[in-house]
Protein backbone atom coordinates (compact mmCIF):
# COMPACT_ATOMS: atom_id res chain seq x y z
CA UNK A 1 0.00 0.00 0.00
CA UNK A 2 1.51 3.37 -1.12
CA UNK A 3 -1.52 5.51 -0.59
CA UNK A 4 -0.34 8.47 0.84
CA UNK A 5 -2.22 9.53 3.85
CA UNK A 6 -3.88 12.95 3.65
CA UNK A 7 -2.07 15.61 5.81
CA UNK A 8 -4.16 17.89 7.74
CA UNK A 9 -3.17 21.20 7.20
CA UNK A 10 -3.52 23.05 10.58
CA UNK A 11 -2.97 26.64 10.44
CA UNK A 12 -0.23 27.65 13.33
CA UNK A 13 -2.66 29.57 16.21
CA UNK A 14 -2.03 33.56 15.86
CA UNK A 15 -0.45 34.65 18.77
CA UNK A 16 -1.56 38.46 20.09
CA UNK A 17 1.75 39.75 19.35
CA UNK A 18 1.85 38.99 15.90
CA UNK A 19 -1.82 40.44 15.48
CA UNK A 20 -0.74 43.80 16.97
CA UNK A 21 2.08 43.75 14.84
CA UNK A 22 -0.52 44.36 11.75
CA UNK A 23 -2.26 46.83 13.52
CA UNK A 24 -0.16 50.44 13.10
CA UNK A 25 -2.04 52.73 15.33
CA UNK A 26 -1.50 50.70 18.40
CA UNK A 27 2.12 51.06 18.35
CA UNK A 28 1.84 54.57 19.77
CA UNK A 29 1.97 56.23 22.96
CA UNK A 30 -0.67 58.28 24.51
CA UNK A 31 0.73 60.64 27.36
CA UNK A 32 3.41 59.01 27.43
CA UNK A 33 2.45 55.45 27.67
CA UNK A 34 1.83 52.74 25.44
CA UNK A 35 -1.32 53.12 24.03
CA UNK A 36 -4.13 50.30 25.44
CA UNK A 37 -7.14 50.10 23.06
CA UNK A 38 -9.94 48.92 25.16
CA UNK A 39 -12.82 50.37 23.03
CA UNK A 40 -13.48 48.20 20.42
CA UNK A 41 -16.98 47.91 21.14
CA UNK A 42 -17.13 51.44 19.55
CA UNK A 43 -15.09 51.01 17.12
CA UNK A 44 -12.31 48.68 16.25
CA UNK A 45 -8.69 49.91 15.02
CA UNK A 46 -7.73 48.20 11.24
CA UNK A 47 -5.20 45.78 10.02
CA UNK A 48 -2.44 47.09 8.09
CA UNK A 49 -4.00 45.08 4.91
CA UNK A 50 -7.22 47.08 4.80
CA UNK A 51 -5.53 50.46 5.02
CA UNK A 52 -3.29 48.91 1.98
CA UNK A 53 -6.09 47.10 0.35
CA UNK A 54 -8.10 50.33 0.56
CA UNK A 55 -5.07 52.29 -1.09
CA UNK A 56 -4.31 50.44 -3.77
CA UNK A 57 -8.08 50.53 -4.82
CA UNK A 58 -7.67 54.33 -5.28
CA UNK A 59 -4.21 54.11 -6.98
CA UNK A 60 -4.98 51.04 -9.44
CA UNK A 61 -8.55 50.11 -10.02
CA UNK A 62 -11.08 53.34 -9.00
CA UNK A 63 -14.15 53.87 -11.20
CA UNK A 64 -17.73 54.03 -10.63
CA UNK A 65 -19.47 50.80 -10.07
CA UNK A 66 -22.00 49.35 -12.39
CA UNK A 67 -23.25 50.67 -16.21
CA UNK A 68 -19.94 51.72 -17.14
CA UNK A 69 -18.03 49.58 -19.63
CA UNK A 70 -14.83 50.77 -19.83
CA UNK A 71 -11.81 48.48 -18.05
CA UNK A 72 -12.14 50.46 -14.74
CA UNK A 73 -15.20 50.75 -14.27
CA UNK A 74 -15.32 46.94 -14.80
CA UNK A 75 -12.52 46.09 -12.45
CA UNK A 76 -14.09 48.48 -9.72
CA UNK A 77 -17.43 46.37 -10.33
CA UNK A 78 -16.05 43.06 -10.20
CA UNK A 79 -14.42 44.26 -6.37
CA UNK A 80 -17.35 45.43 -5.35
CA UNK A 81 -19.10 42.48 -6.14
CA UNK A 82 -16.50 40.49 -4.61
CA UNK A 83 -17.03 41.78 -1.64
CA UNK A 84 -20.77 41.18 -1.30
CA UNK A 85 -20.26 37.57 -2.04
CA UNK A 86 -17.54 37.81 0.70
CA UNK A 87 -19.99 39.52 3.44
CA UNK A 88 -22.46 36.27 1.77
CA UNK A 89 -20.00 33.63 2.75
CA UNK A 90 -18.87 35.07 6.23
CA UNK A 91 -22.52 34.93 7.53
CA UNK A 92 -23.60 32.21 4.97
CA UNK A 93 -26.17 33.87 3.12
CA UNK A 94 -27.73 31.95 0.54
CA UNK A 95 -27.60 34.33 -2.12
CA UNK A 96 -25.88 37.77 -2.66
CA UNK A 97 -29.27 39.37 -3.35
CA UNK A 98 -29.35 39.25 -0.07
CA UNK A 99 -26.78 41.03 1.19
CA UNK A 100 -27.77 45.24 1.25
CA UNK A 101 -24.44 47.50 1.34
CA UNK A 102 -25.57 50.20 3.70
CA UNK A 103 -23.17 52.67 5.44
CA UNK A 104 -23.66 51.37 9.02
CA UNK A 105 -26.16 48.94 11.38
CA UNK A 106 -28.10 52.34 12.26
CA UNK A 107 -28.85 52.76 8.59
CA UNK A 108 -29.77 48.72 7.78
CA UNK A 109 -32.31 48.94 10.68
CA UNK A 110 -33.78 52.54 9.76
CA UNK A 111 -34.09 50.78 5.99
CA UNK A 112 -36.11 48.08 7.66
CA UNK A 113 -38.24 49.74 9.99
CA UNK A 114 -38.88 52.44 6.68
CA UNK A 115 -39.60 50.37 4.24
CA UNK A 116 -41.10 47.13 5.78
CA UNK A 117 -42.88 49.14 8.40
CA UNK A 118 -44.57 51.49 6.14
CA UNK A 119 -45.63 48.72 4.08
CA UNK A 120 -46.77 46.32 6.96
CA UNK A 121 -47.69 47.93 10.19
CA UNK A 122 -50.99 49.30 11.00
CA UNK A 123 -52.69 51.07 13.95
CA UNK A 124 -53.81 47.85 16.25
CA UNK A 125 -50.06 45.81 15.20
CA UNK A 126 -47.20 45.60 17.60
CA UNK A 127 -43.72 46.15 17.35
CA UNK A 128 -41.52 44.26 19.55
CA UNK A 129 -37.95 45.54 21.12
CA UNK A 130 -36.51 44.89 24.00
CA UNK A 131 -34.80 47.45 26.64
CA UNK A 132 -31.59 46.40 26.08
CA UNK A 133 -31.45 48.18 22.56
CA UNK A 134 -28.20 50.47 20.92
CA UNK A 135 -30.51 53.58 20.36
CA UNK A 136 -30.77 52.60 16.55
CA UNK A 137 -32.53 50.04 17.25
CA UNK A 138 -35.33 51.70 19.43
CA UNK A 139 -35.90 55.38 17.81
CA UNK A 140 -36.51 54.46 13.49
CA UNK A 141 -39.29 51.92 15.48
CA UNK A 142 -40.82 54.59 17.75
CA UNK A 143 -40.62 56.85 14.34
CA UNK A 144 -42.30 54.35 12.39
CA UNK A 145 -44.99 53.66 14.95
CA UNK A 146 -45.96 57.08 15.30
CA UNK A 147 -45.87 57.02 11.23
CA UNK A 148 -48.64 53.89 10.61
CA UNK A 149 -50.25 53.50 14.22
CA UNK A 150 -48.90 50.74 15.71
CA UNK A 151 -48.05 50.05 19.29
CA UNK A 152 -44.14 50.14 20.39
CA UNK A 153 -43.24 47.30 23.37
CA UNK A 154 -40.09 46.71 25.37
CA UNK A 155 -39.27 43.54 26.53
CA UNK A 156 -37.86 44.22 30.31
CA UNK A 157 -34.57 42.91 31.54
CA UNK A 158 -33.82 41.46 34.78
CA UNK A 159 -31.55 43.09 37.91
CA UNK A 160 -28.81 40.26 35.97
CA UNK A 161 -29.05 42.02 32.50
CA UNK A 162 -31.14 39.15 30.49
CA UNK A 163 -33.94 39.69 28.66
CA UNK A 164 -36.57 38.61 30.94
CA UNK A 165 -38.67 35.69 29.44
CA UNK A 166 -41.45 35.59 31.67
CA UNK A 167 -42.11 39.23 30.17
CA UNK A 168 -41.47 38.07 26.87
CA UNK A 169 -43.81 35.65 26.50
CA UNK A 170 -46.73 37.75 27.14
CA UNK A 171 -45.79 40.26 24.99
CA UNK A 172 -44.88 38.17 21.87
CA UNK A 173 -48.18 37.89 20.54
CA UNK A 174 -50.70 37.35 17.66
CA UNK A 175 -50.22 41.01 17.27
CA UNK A 176 -46.72 41.08 17.13
CA UNK A 177 -45.85 42.06 14.00
CA UNK A 178 -42.13 42.38 14.11
CA UNK A 179 -39.84 41.50 17.10
CA UNK A 180 -36.58 43.33 16.67
CA UNK A 181 -33.49 42.91 19.08
CA UNK A 182 -29.86 42.80 19.92
CA UNK A 183 -28.09 39.95 19.61
CA UNK A 184 -25.28 41.16 22.09
CA UNK A 185 -25.71 44.11 24.26
CA UNK A 186 -23.00 46.79 23.58
CA UNK A 187 -23.32 47.54 27.53
CA UNK A 188 -24.32 44.88 29.73
CA UNK A 189 -22.34 42.27 27.23
CA UNK A 190 -25.31 39.76 27.19
CA UNK A 191 -25.76 37.37 24.68
CA UNK A 192 -29.41 36.57 23.50
CA UNK A 193 -29.82 33.61 22.59
CA UNK A 194 -31.41 34.47 18.96
CA UNK A 195 -32.12 31.60 17.18
CA UNK A 196 -34.27 30.63 20.14
CA UNK A 197 -36.01 33.99 19.95
CA UNK A 198 -35.92 34.11 16.21
CA UNK A 199 -38.18 30.91 16.41
CA UNK A 200 -40.44 32.35 19.10
CA UNK A 201 -41.16 35.32 16.74
CA UNK A 202 -41.40 32.68 13.69
CA UNK A 203 -44.23 31.25 15.70
CA UNK A 204 -46.20 33.93 15.99
CA UNK A 205 -45.93 35.04 12.46
CA UNK A 206 -43.76 38.16 13.31
CA UNK A 207 -40.63 38.75 11.23
CA UNK A 208 -37.51 38.86 13.27
CA UNK A 209 -35.11 41.69 12.84
CA UNK A 210 -31.75 40.63 14.38
CA UNK A 211 -29.26 43.66 15.34
CA UNK A 212 -25.72 42.28 15.16
CA UNK A 213 -23.22 45.39 15.30
CA UNK A 214 -21.77 43.23 18.49
CA UNK A 215 -22.30 39.67 17.66
CA UNK A 216 -20.94 39.50 14.01
CA UNK A 217 -17.35 40.72 14.54
CA UNK A 218 -16.93 38.68 17.73
CA UNK A 219 -18.84 35.29 17.12
CA UNK A 220 -19.43 32.89 13.93
CA UNK A 221 -22.89 33.79 11.91
CA UNK A 222 -25.03 31.57 9.92
CA UNK A 223 -28.09 33.63 9.59
CA UNK A 224 -29.21 30.25 7.96
CA UNK A 225 -28.95 28.54 11.14
CA UNK A 226 -30.82 31.24 13.13
CA UNK A 227 -33.67 31.62 10.31
CA UNK A 228 -33.01 35.09 11.02
CA UNK A 229 -34.94 37.27 8.54
CA UNK A 230 -32.72 40.27 8.61
CA UNK A 231 -29.37 40.85 10.26
CA UNK A 232 -27.63 44.11 10.37
CA UNK A 233 -24.12 44.68 11.25
CA UNK A 234 -21.00 47.35 10.60
CA UNK A 235 -17.91 46.91 8.80
CA UNK A 236 -16.09 49.48 11.17
CA UNK A 237 -16.78 47.19 14.13
CA UNK A 238 -14.87 43.84 12.61
CA UNK A 239 -11.71 45.42 11.37
CA UNK A 240 -13.35 46.97 8.57
CA UNK A 241 -13.80 51.10 7.45
CA UNK A 242 -16.03 52.92 8.51
CA UNK A 243 -19.13 53.79 5.83
CA UNK A 244 -20.29 50.77 4.94
CA UNK A 245 -22.58 48.31 7.03
CA UNK A 246 -24.38 45.03 5.65
CA UNK A 247 -27.67 44.06 5.80
CA UNK A 248 -28.96 41.05 5.33
CA UNK A 249 -32.39 40.10 4.42
CA UNK A 250 -34.59 37.15 3.52
CA UNK A 251 -35.22 37.33 -0.32
CA UNK A 252 -38.97 36.86 -0.43
CA UNK A 253 -39.55 39.58 2.03
CA UNK A 254 -37.09 42.10 0.69
CA UNK A 255 -39.25 41.65 -2.84
CA UNK A 256 -42.03 42.39 -1.58
CA UNK A 257 -40.74 45.53 0.16
CA UNK A 258 -40.70 49.04 -1.23
CA UNK A 259 -37.81 50.57 -2.10
CA UNK A 260 -36.20 52.39 1.09
CA UNK A 261 -33.56 55.43 -1.12
CA UNK A 262 -34.85 56.59 -4.52
CA UNK A 263 -32.38 57.34 -6.86
CA UNK A 264 -29.56 56.31 -9.39
CA UNK A 265 -29.09 52.38 -9.30
CA UNK A 266 -31.94 51.40 -7.21
CA UNK A 267 -34.08 51.44 -10.55
CA UNK A 268 -35.27 50.12 -13.23
CA UNK A 269 -37.44 52.32 -15.31
CA UNK A 270 -37.56 55.91 -15.19
CA UNK A 271 -40.30 57.64 -16.88
CA UNK A 272 -41.88 60.67 -15.80
CA UNK A 273 -44.85 59.05 -15.08
CA UNK A 274 -43.62 57.05 -12.45
CA UNK A 275 -40.50 54.16 -12.33
CA UNK A 276 -39.90 50.27 -11.66
CA UNK A 277 -37.46 49.28 -9.18
CA UNK A 278 -34.40 47.09 -10.03
CA UNK A 279 -33.84 43.49 -9.02
CA UNK A 280 -32.13 42.61 -5.60
CA UNK A 281 -29.66 44.20 -3.83
CA UNK A 282 -30.01 47.25 -6.05
CA UNK A 283 -33.09 48.04 -5.42
CA UNK A 284 -32.18 48.65 -2.08
CA UNK A 285 -28.75 50.81 -3.09
CA UNK A 286 -29.44 54.24 -4.59
CA UNK A 287 -26.54 56.68 -5.71
CA UNK A 288 -22.75 55.93 -5.34
CA UNK A 289 -21.94 52.87 -3.20
CA UNK A 290 -18.89 53.12 -1.00
CA UNK A 291 -16.60 50.92 -3.13
CA UNK A 292 -13.57 51.22 -1.48
CA UNK A 293 -14.82 50.21 1.73
CA UNK A 294 -16.55 47.28 0.25
CA UNK A 295 -12.80 46.43 -0.41
CA UNK A 296 -11.52 47.38 2.76
CA UNK A 297 -14.14 45.16 4.65
CA UNK A 298 -13.28 42.05 2.52
CA UNK A 299 -9.80 42.23 3.58
CA UNK A 300 -10.96 42.53 6.88
CA UNK A 301 -12.95 39.60 6.49
CA UNK A 302 -10.28 37.67 5.19
CA UNK A 303 -8.20 38.83 7.91
CA UNK A 304 -10.91 37.79 10.43
CA UNK A 305 -11.19 34.32 8.70
CA UNK A 306 -7.61 33.82 8.71
CA UNK A 307 -7.34 34.37 12.48
CA UNK A 308 -10.57 32.49 12.98
CA UNK A 309 -13.60 33.24 14.24
CA UNK A 310 -14.10 30.36 17.04
CA UNK A 311 -9.91 31.44 17.93
CA UNK A 312 -11.69 35.01 18.31
CA UNK A 313 -14.03 33.97 20.19
CA UNK A 314 -12.36 32.02 23.01
CA UNK A 315 -9.47 34.67 22.94
CA UNK A 316 -12.41 37.41 24.12
CA UNK A 317 -13.70 34.93 26.47
CA UNK A 318 -10.04 34.35 27.98
CA UNK A 319 -9.53 37.91 28.50
CA UNK A 320 -13.12 38.77 29.78
CA UNK A 321 -13.08 36.24 32.66
CA UNK A 322 -9.61 37.24 33.74
CA UNK A 323 -10.67 40.96 33.62
CA UNK A 324 -13.92 40.10 35.18
CA UNK A 325 -11.99 38.98 37.85
CA UNK A 326 -9.22 41.59 38.39
CA UNK A 327 -12.15 44.27 38.19
CA UNK A 328 -14.32 42.00 40.73
CA UNK A 329 -11.49 42.69 43.79
CA UNK A 330 -11.72 46.20 43.14
CA UNK A 331 -13.50 47.58 46.37
CA UNK A 332 -16.35 49.82 45.02
CA UNK A 333 -16.38 48.73 41.59
CA UNK A 334 -19.85 47.76 40.08
CA UNK A 335 -20.11 45.71 37.26
CA UNK A 336 -23.50 45.48 34.88
CA UNK A 337 -24.98 42.55 33.25
CA UNK A 338 -24.55 38.25 33.31
CA UNK A 339 -21.64 36.72 34.16
CA UNK A 340 -18.49 36.46 32.55
CA UNK A 341 -19.75 32.68 30.99
CA UNK A 342 -22.79 34.43 29.49
CA UNK A 343 -21.27 38.07 27.47
CA UNK A 344 -19.21 39.28 25.14
CA UNK A 345 -16.41 40.59 25.12
CA UNK A 346 -16.99 43.68 27.19
CA UNK A 347 -17.17 44.91 30.83
CA UNK A 348 -19.50 48.15 31.73
CA UNK A 349 -19.27 49.16 35.30
CA UNK A 350 -19.90 51.85 38.17
CA UNK A 351 -17.22 52.85 40.30
CA UNK A 352 -17.66 54.28 43.86
CA UNK A 353 -19.51 57.74 43.16
CA UNK A 354 -16.80 58.66 40.57
CA UNK A 355 -18.36 60.14 37.36
CA UNK A 356 -17.23 57.67 34.11
CA UNK A 357 -16.03 60.85 32.44
CA UNK A 358 -13.36 61.44 35.25
CA UNK A 359 -12.56 57.50 35.24
CA UNK A 360 -11.96 58.03 31.27
CA UNK A 361 -9.93 61.14 31.91
CA UNK A 362 -8.16 59.64 34.15
CA UNK A 363 -7.45 56.47 32.41
CA UNK A 364 -6.28 58.54 29.30
CA UNK A 365 -3.47 59.96 31.35
CA UNK A 366 -2.12 56.64 31.71
CA UNK A 367 -3.01 55.47 27.98
CA UNK A 368 -5.79 53.54 28.38
CA UNK A 369 -8.48 53.96 25.96
CA UNK A 370 -12.53 53.04 27.45
CA UNK A 371 -15.41 54.77 26.89
CA UNK A 372 -17.47 56.44 29.16
CA UNK A 373 -21.27 57.40 29.03
CA UNK A 374 -24.30 56.03 28.05
CA UNK A 375 -23.16 54.09 24.72
CA UNK A 376 -26.18 55.36 22.92
CA UNK A 377 -28.55 52.77 25.18
CA UNK A 378 -29.96 55.08 27.54
CA UNK A 379 -32.91 53.03 28.93
CA UNK A 380 -30.72 50.53 30.29
CA UNK A 381 -28.83 53.18 32.38
CA UNK A 382 -32.74 54.04 33.35
CA UNK A 383 -33.12 50.89 34.38
CA UNK A 384 -30.16 50.92 36.83
CA UNK A 385 -31.00 54.27 38.03
CA UNK A 386 -27.91 55.57 36.63
CA UNK A 387 -27.37 57.97 34.27
CA UNK A 388 -23.47 56.64 32.56
CA UNK A 389 -21.46 53.72 33.06
CA UNK A 390 -17.66 53.21 31.92
CA UNK A 391 -16.70 50.35 29.31
CA UNK A 392 -14.00 48.25 28.82
CA UNK A 393 -14.29 46.32 25.53
CA UNK A 394 -11.79 43.64 23.99
CA UNK A 395 -11.22 42.31 20.58
CA UNK A 396 -8.70 40.34 18.43
CA UNK A 397 -5.63 42.44 19.59
CA UNK A 398 -5.90 42.85 23.51
CA UNK A 399 -3.73 40.96 25.72
CA UNK A 400 -3.95 39.78 29.29
CA UNK A 401 -1.45 42.71 30.20
CA UNK A 402 -3.75 45.53 29.04
CA UNK A 403 -6.26 44.14 31.62
CA UNK A 404 -3.81 44.89 34.03
CA UNK A 405 -2.80 48.11 32.70
CA UNK A 406 -6.42 48.92 33.10
CA UNK A 407 -6.75 47.70 37.11
CA UNK A 408 -3.43 49.91 38.28
CA UNK A 409 -4.95 52.74 36.36
CA UNK A 410 -8.45 52.43 38.14
CA UNK A 411 -6.60 52.09 41.19
CA UNK A 412 -5.26 54.98 40.22
CA UNK A 413 -8.54 57.03 39.96
CA UNK A 414 -9.52 55.45 43.34
CA UNK A 415 -6.67 57.23 44.96
CA UNK A 416 -7.21 60.66 43.18
CA UNK A 417 -10.77 61.06 44.28
CA UNK A 418 -9.74 59.43 47.46
CA UNK A 419 -12.65 57.34 48.77
CA UNK B 1 -2.65 63.85 35.50
CA UNK B 2 -2.16 65.61 38.86
CA UNK B 3 -2.14 69.07 36.43
CA UNK B 4 -6.10 67.91 35.44
CA UNK B 5 -7.53 66.69 39.37
CA UNK B 6 -6.02 69.83 40.47
CA UNK B 7 -6.62 70.03 44.44
CA UNK B 8 -8.96 73.27 43.91
CA UNK B 9 -11.48 71.41 41.40
CA UNK B 10 -11.72 68.15 43.45
CA UNK B 11 -12.69 70.33 46.22
CA UNK B 12 -14.74 72.32 44.36
CA UNK B 13 -16.56 68.78 43.21
CA UNK B 14 -16.49 67.30 46.70
CA UNK B 15 -17.77 70.90 48.84
CA UNK B 16 -19.60 72.36 45.94
CA UNK B 17 -20.11 76.22 47.11
CA UNK B 18 -24.02 77.62 46.68
CA UNK B 19 -25.47 73.67 45.91
CA UNK B 20 -28.77 73.94 46.29
CA UNK B 21 -31.72 76.41 45.65
CA UNK B 22 -32.85 80.09 46.51
CA UNK B 23 -36.52 81.08 47.06
CA UNK B 24 -38.16 82.65 44.49
CA UNK B 25 -35.39 82.80 41.75
CA UNK B 26 -35.98 85.20 39.61
CA UNK B 27 -34.28 82.97 36.76
CA UNK B 28 -34.38 79.56 37.19
CA UNK B 29 -33.43 77.75 34.25
CA UNK B 30 -31.87 73.80 33.44
CA UNK B 31 -29.98 71.70 30.59
CA UNK B 32 -28.38 68.77 30.16
CA UNK B 33 -25.03 68.15 27.50
CA UNK B 34 -26.67 65.07 25.27
CA UNK B 35 -23.50 63.31 24.92
CA UNK B 36 -22.99 62.57 28.76
CA UNK B 37 -26.53 63.20 30.60
CA UNK B 38 -24.51 66.04 32.85
CA UNK B 39 -27.46 68.18 34.08
CA UNK B 40 -27.28 71.68 35.80
CA UNK B 41 -29.82 73.54 37.40
CA UNK B 42 -28.82 77.19 38.32
CA UNK B 43 -30.95 79.79 40.07
CA UNK B 44 -30.34 83.53 40.07
CA UNK B 45 -32.18 86.44 42.26
CA UNK B 46 -31.07 89.96 40.90
CA UNK B 47 -31.46 93.69 41.78
CA UNK B 48 -31.06 96.34 39.29
CA UNK B 49 -29.54 94.13 36.68
CA UNK B 50 -26.96 93.16 39.44
CA UNK B 51 -26.84 89.68 41.03
CA UNK B 52 -27.37 89.29 44.06
CA UNK B 53 -27.68 85.63 44.86
CA UNK B 54 -26.70 82.17 42.86
CA UNK B 55 -27.16 78.59 43.25
CA UNK B 56 -26.95 75.62 41.28
CA UNK B 57 -28.00 71.95 41.62
CA UNK B 58 -27.18 69.17 39.44
CA UNK B 59 -25.45 65.68 38.51
CA UNK B 60 -21.99 64.71 36.41
CA UNK B 61 -18.54 64.75 36.33
CA UNK B 62 -15.80 66.61 38.29
CA UNK B 63 -15.63 69.22 35.48
CA UNK B 64 -19.09 70.09 35.22
CA UNK B 65 -19.82 70.47 38.85
CA UNK B 66 -16.69 72.11 39.61
CA UNK B 67 -17.00 74.81 37.05
CA UNK B 68 -20.55 74.97 38.35
CA UNK B 69 -19.59 75.58 41.59
CA UNK B 70 -16.67 78.07 40.73
CA UNK B 71 -18.71 80.04 38.32
CA UNK B 72 -21.67 80.65 40.78
CA UNK B 73 -18.69 81.98 43.56
CA UNK B 74 -17.99 84.41 41.13
CA UNK B 75 -21.64 85.07 39.53
CA UNK B 76 -22.85 87.17 43.09
CA UNK B 77 -22.12 90.89 42.72
CA UNK B 78 -21.91 90.47 38.73
CA UNK B 79 -24.26 93.14 36.29
CA UNK B 80 -26.00 90.83 33.71
CA UNK B 81 -24.45 92.69 30.64
CA UNK B 82 -21.22 91.24 32.57
CA UNK B 83 -22.81 87.62 32.38
CA UNK B 84 -23.05 88.28 28.43
CA UNK B 85 -19.59 88.98 28.22
CA UNK B 86 -18.51 85.55 29.53
CA UNK B 87 -16.80 83.21 27.42
CA UNK B 88 -15.14 79.81 26.80
CA UNK B 89 -11.54 81.43 28.42
CA UNK B 90 -13.09 82.73 31.34
CA UNK B 91 -14.09 79.14 32.62
CA UNK B 92 -10.72 77.57 31.61
CA UNK B 93 -8.78 80.29 33.57
CA UNK B 94 -11.31 79.65 36.43
CA UNK B 95 -10.56 75.79 36.22
CA UNK B 96 -6.83 76.60 35.03
CA UNK B 97 -6.31 73.29 33.82
CA UNK B 98 -5.59 72.65 30.02
CA UNK B 99 -8.76 71.02 28.61
CA UNK B 100 -9.48 69.03 25.73
CA UNK B 101 -12.55 69.49 22.92
CA UNK B 102 -15.21 66.64 24.63
CA UNK B 103 -13.96 67.97 28.78
CA UNK B 104 -14.58 71.40 27.18
CA UNK B 105 -18.24 70.60 27.20
CA UNK B 106 -18.71 69.28 30.16
CA UNK B 107 -16.38 72.86 31.58
CA UNK B 108 -18.88 74.88 29.79
CA UNK B 109 -22.16 73.86 30.64
CA UNK B 110 -22.62 75.63 33.53
CA UNK B 111 -21.92 78.88 31.70
CA UNK B 112 -24.27 77.93 28.64
CA UNK B 113 -27.16 77.30 31.38
CA UNK B 114 -26.51 80.78 32.71
CA UNK B 115 -26.07 82.77 29.31
CA UNK B 116 -29.55 81.03 28.54
CA UNK B 117 -31.09 81.57 31.74
CA UNK B 118 -30.70 85.26 31.65
CA UNK B 119 -30.24 86.17 27.63
CA UNK B 120 -31.60 83.67 25.81
CA UNK B 121 -28.91 82.60 24.39
CA UNK B 122 -28.88 78.61 23.74
CA UNK B 123 -25.30 78.47 21.90
CA UNK B 124 -22.42 76.73 23.27
CA UNK B 125 -19.90 79.74 24.27
CA UNK B 126 -17.43 80.45 22.56
C1 LIG C 1 -25.59 46.89 19.55
C2 LIG C 1 -25.35 48.02 18.59
N1 LIG C 1 -26.26 48.30 17.67
C3 LIG C 1 -26.09 49.28 16.77
C4 LIG C 1 -24.96 50.06 16.77
C5 LIG C 1 -24.86 51.16 15.75
O1 LIG C 1 -23.79 50.98 14.92
P1 LIG C 1 -23.43 52.10 13.87
O2 LIG C 1 -23.16 53.33 14.66
O3 LIG C 1 -22.22 51.57 13.18
O4 LIG C 1 -24.60 52.26 12.99
C6 LIG C 1 -23.98 49.82 17.72
C7 LIG C 1 -22.77 50.67 17.77
O5 LIG C 1 -22.34 51.12 18.79
C8 LIG C 1 -24.17 48.77 18.64
O6 LIG C 1 -23.26 48.50 19.58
Amino acid sequence: MTASTPTLQVAPMPTVAEIRKDFPILQQEVHGHPLVYLDSTASSQKPVQVIEAMDEYYRTIHANVHRGVHTLSEAATTAYEDARLKVARFINAPSTKEIIFTRNTTEGLNLVAYSWGRANLKPGDEVLITEMEHHSNIVPWQLICEITGATLRYVPITPRGELDYDALSQLLNEKTKVFAFTAMSNVLGTINPVAELVARAHAVGAIAVVDGAQSVPHLKTDVQALDADFLAFSSHKMLGPTGIGVLYGRKEILQAMPPFLGGGDMIREVKLSGSSWNDLPYKFEAGTPAIAEAVGLSVAIDYLNQVGMDWITEHERQITAYAWEQLQQIEGLRILGPDPERRGGLLSFIFGDIHPHDIASILDMQGVAVRAGHHCAQPIHDHYGISASTRASFYIYNSLDEVDRLVAALHQAKDIFSF
Amino acid sequence: MDDFYRENILDHYRYPRHKGHLEDPDIHYHDVNPFCGDEITLELKVEDDRIVEAAFDGKGCAISQASASMLTEELVGMTLEEVRQLNKDYIIDLLGIPIGPVRLKCALLPLKVLKAGVWGLEEWPE
